[in-house]
């Protein structure tokens, strides 16, 4: 297993692609953390009439009491959809450059290929949580150097149940783009499916069960974007009203925890079942 | 001598199609066993079956004693089936290094597989950069990775130029001389004429013959070129059966008798312009075999 697992590793510690997602979902991270509300606060005024909200509150949004928000804030929905091209990349991937032969004509069975996969993917996500929440962390300290703000940080438990449930979030997303790769033994499909889903049709379907079908909410509360928001909503100090897109406290923070753990053994099992029994041709 | 590969009534369906049909094949120890076959013919579907990929409908396959994919039998076989897929973003040497983690080889064996296929100068470059016979070589590479007991090539010299053919026809040969066991398959006649030992012929996922290559080849004939060709035809019977070849006749005899041979038609007043030995190609009794099968099918 560490055989394969360090095999896993580097495959993708050498594919660009994986950073090139890394670096986008940074880059997206720092521009509506820090940059767009610095921008906000720097030409704003306290003018309620102009845009609502008071410059105070802005830079409160900014400093490094609110770094764990600004780390994990996009990842039910923007993080989400490019750790689920993650998944489906590096799965997908090994179908169609015809790779799985070659790795599962080695030694391990094919259980143990596809659990180094998942873990090696775990590592990498886990990178990306702690890089995004370094930056943020940099970009806090400096705002709260340059705009005499509070330098005062959320207490230990609360930064590691924040990125622990920013790292379960991306996971889930990570093994649904892996467990569609599997199925359809493809990389463009698995993407376009899983982006549309995640990006569209689970707010289409919240916005009309909210609206025309108050009776299927238990369905749209089941939904794997809504847990995902629902536990970043949970691990957060945000208010429902400034919260970022697909965070809302939709379900409790300890339903969307099992929830999302549920998520992702139903896609796992799913991936290696299908694995396992099918012919490689 | 236990066989290191058996298969009986091996059969593999995709729905409606029978890509495999009750292949019996046996694999001895120590030989560079050729399996032949046109193309589509189900050798690729059997040598998936033999590594692991593809669960057989039904059959049974013996690989080193063990059954095909389990971990004990993949750590003592080496294999390339169809073409070689490697990670192109990957190095040659980043690709083998991989495979080791897998396979628990160490750095030292990737460095002779590289310097034994002849890839160590270009081992750093990308695979996407690769020709396509060093995509091949790097396939052979990767195979004989494990330093493995049981070799399975598929068609290991597709794509080569001709001196890359012969180096791979010159590799596998060693494999063979060093004990290894090899099975090959190609649709390459003379391919499999020059470097197997035995031969198992494929047709449209049947077995059609298993044979010593010499075996095979059968008896050697005479060739005769002789004017006039009917009467010299009536006169070698005497000596064995005769068939025509383009403008030759062919008699399967003891090749030491064409002094015989050559008295008699000359006495008879038949005019002798040609008679040597022939070995039957090997392309001649594929083609005999195929065709025969063929016409049974329709018959």
């Amino acid at each position: 297993m560490l055989g394969s697992y360090r095999a896993e590793i580097l495959k993708l510690r050498k594919r660009s692609a994986v950073w090139v997602l890394f670096g986008a979902g940074l880059v997206l991270s720092l521009i509506f953390g820090y940059l767009l509300p610095y921008l906000g606060y720097a030409t704003g005024d306290d003018n309620p009439q102009t845009d609502g909200v008071p410059r105070a509150e802005i830079l409160r949004g900014m400093l490094p009491e609110r770094v764990v928000d600004n780390t994990i804030g996009g990842y039910p929905i923007f993080a989400g959809a490019l750790a689920l091209v993650l998944g489906a990349i590096v799965i997908g991937g090994e179908y169609t450059w015809g790779t799985l032969k070659t790795i599962l004509t080695q030694r391990p069975r094919r259980g143990t290929i596809l659990g180094a996969q998942f873990l090696a993917l775990g590592t990498m996500i886990a990178l990306w949580v702690l890089g995004i929440f370094a930056a943020c962390a940099l970009c806090s300290v400096g705002i709260a150097a340059a705009e005499n703000g509070s330098t005062s940080w959320p207490g230990v438990g609360d930064l590691l149940q924040g990125l622990a449930g920013g790292w379960l979030v991306l996971m889930m997303w990570c093994l649904a783009g892996a467990v569609l790769a599997v199925a359809f033994r493809n990389v463009a499909l698995p993407i376009g499916l899983g982006v549309v889903w995640i990006l569209g049709i689970e707010t289409l379907l919240a916005g009309v069960v909210s609206s025309l079908l108050p009776s299927l909410k238990w369905l749209a509360n089941a939904l794997p974007g809504t847990n995902a928001g629902s536990l970043v909503f949970s691990v957060t100090g945000m208010a429902a009203g400034d919260a970022p897109p697909g965070v809302r406290d939709a379900v409790g923070g300890g339903r969307a925890l099992l929830t999302l753990i549920a998520y992702c053994a139903v896609f796992a099992v799913l991936a290696a079942w299908t694995t396992r029994r099918r012919d490689v041709t | 001598m236990d066989a290191l590969v058996e298969v009986s009534g091996l059969t593999k369906r995709y729905g409606g199609t029978l890509a495999v049909d009750g292949v019996d094949l046996t694999v001895l120890p120590g030989e560079v066993y050729g399996f032949l076959g046109p193309n589509g013919a189900g050798k690729t579907t059997t040598l998936r079956i033999l590594t692991g990929l593809i669960a057989p409908t039904s059959g049974n396959v013996r690989v080193l004693g063990g059954r095909p994919g389990d971990a004990g039998v993949l750590g003592r076989t080496g294999s390339m089936i169809e073409s070689p897929a490697f990670y192109p973003y990957l190095s040659g040497l980043d690709n083998l290094r991989l495979l080791a983690e897998y396979a628990g080889v160490s750095r030292q064996r990737i460095d002779e597989v590289l310097e034994l296929v002849d890839l160590t100068d270009r081992a750093k470059d990308r695979f996407s950069t690769y020709s396509l016979g060093m995509k091949q070589r790097l396939g052979v590479a990767a195979a004989l990775l494990k330093d493995p007991e049981l070799v399975i090539l598929d068609e290991p010299t597709n794509g080569l130029d001709p001196a890359g053919m012969r180096d791979m026809r010159r590799l596998i040969r060693e494999l063979g001389t060093e004990g290894r066991t090899v099975l090959l398959s190609s649709h390459l006649l003379g391919e499999v004429q020059q470097i197997c030992d035995r031969v198992g012929i494929i047709n449209a996922g049947r077995m059609v013959a298993e044979h010593n290559v010499d075996e095979l080849r059968g008896e050697q004939e005479l060739v005769v070129r002789a004017i006039p060709r009917e009467d010299a035809q009536r006169l070698l019977t005497r000596f064995g059966s005769v068939h025509q070849y383009d403008d030759t006749l062919r008699v399967q005899v003891d090749p030491a008798k064409a002094a015989e041979v050559n008295r008699a038609l000359v006495e008879a007043g038949i005019d002798v312009s040609e008679l040597h030995t022939a070995e039957r190609a090997l392309e001649d009794i594929f083609f005999e075999l195929t065709t025969a099968k063929e016409k049974t099918d329709v018959g």
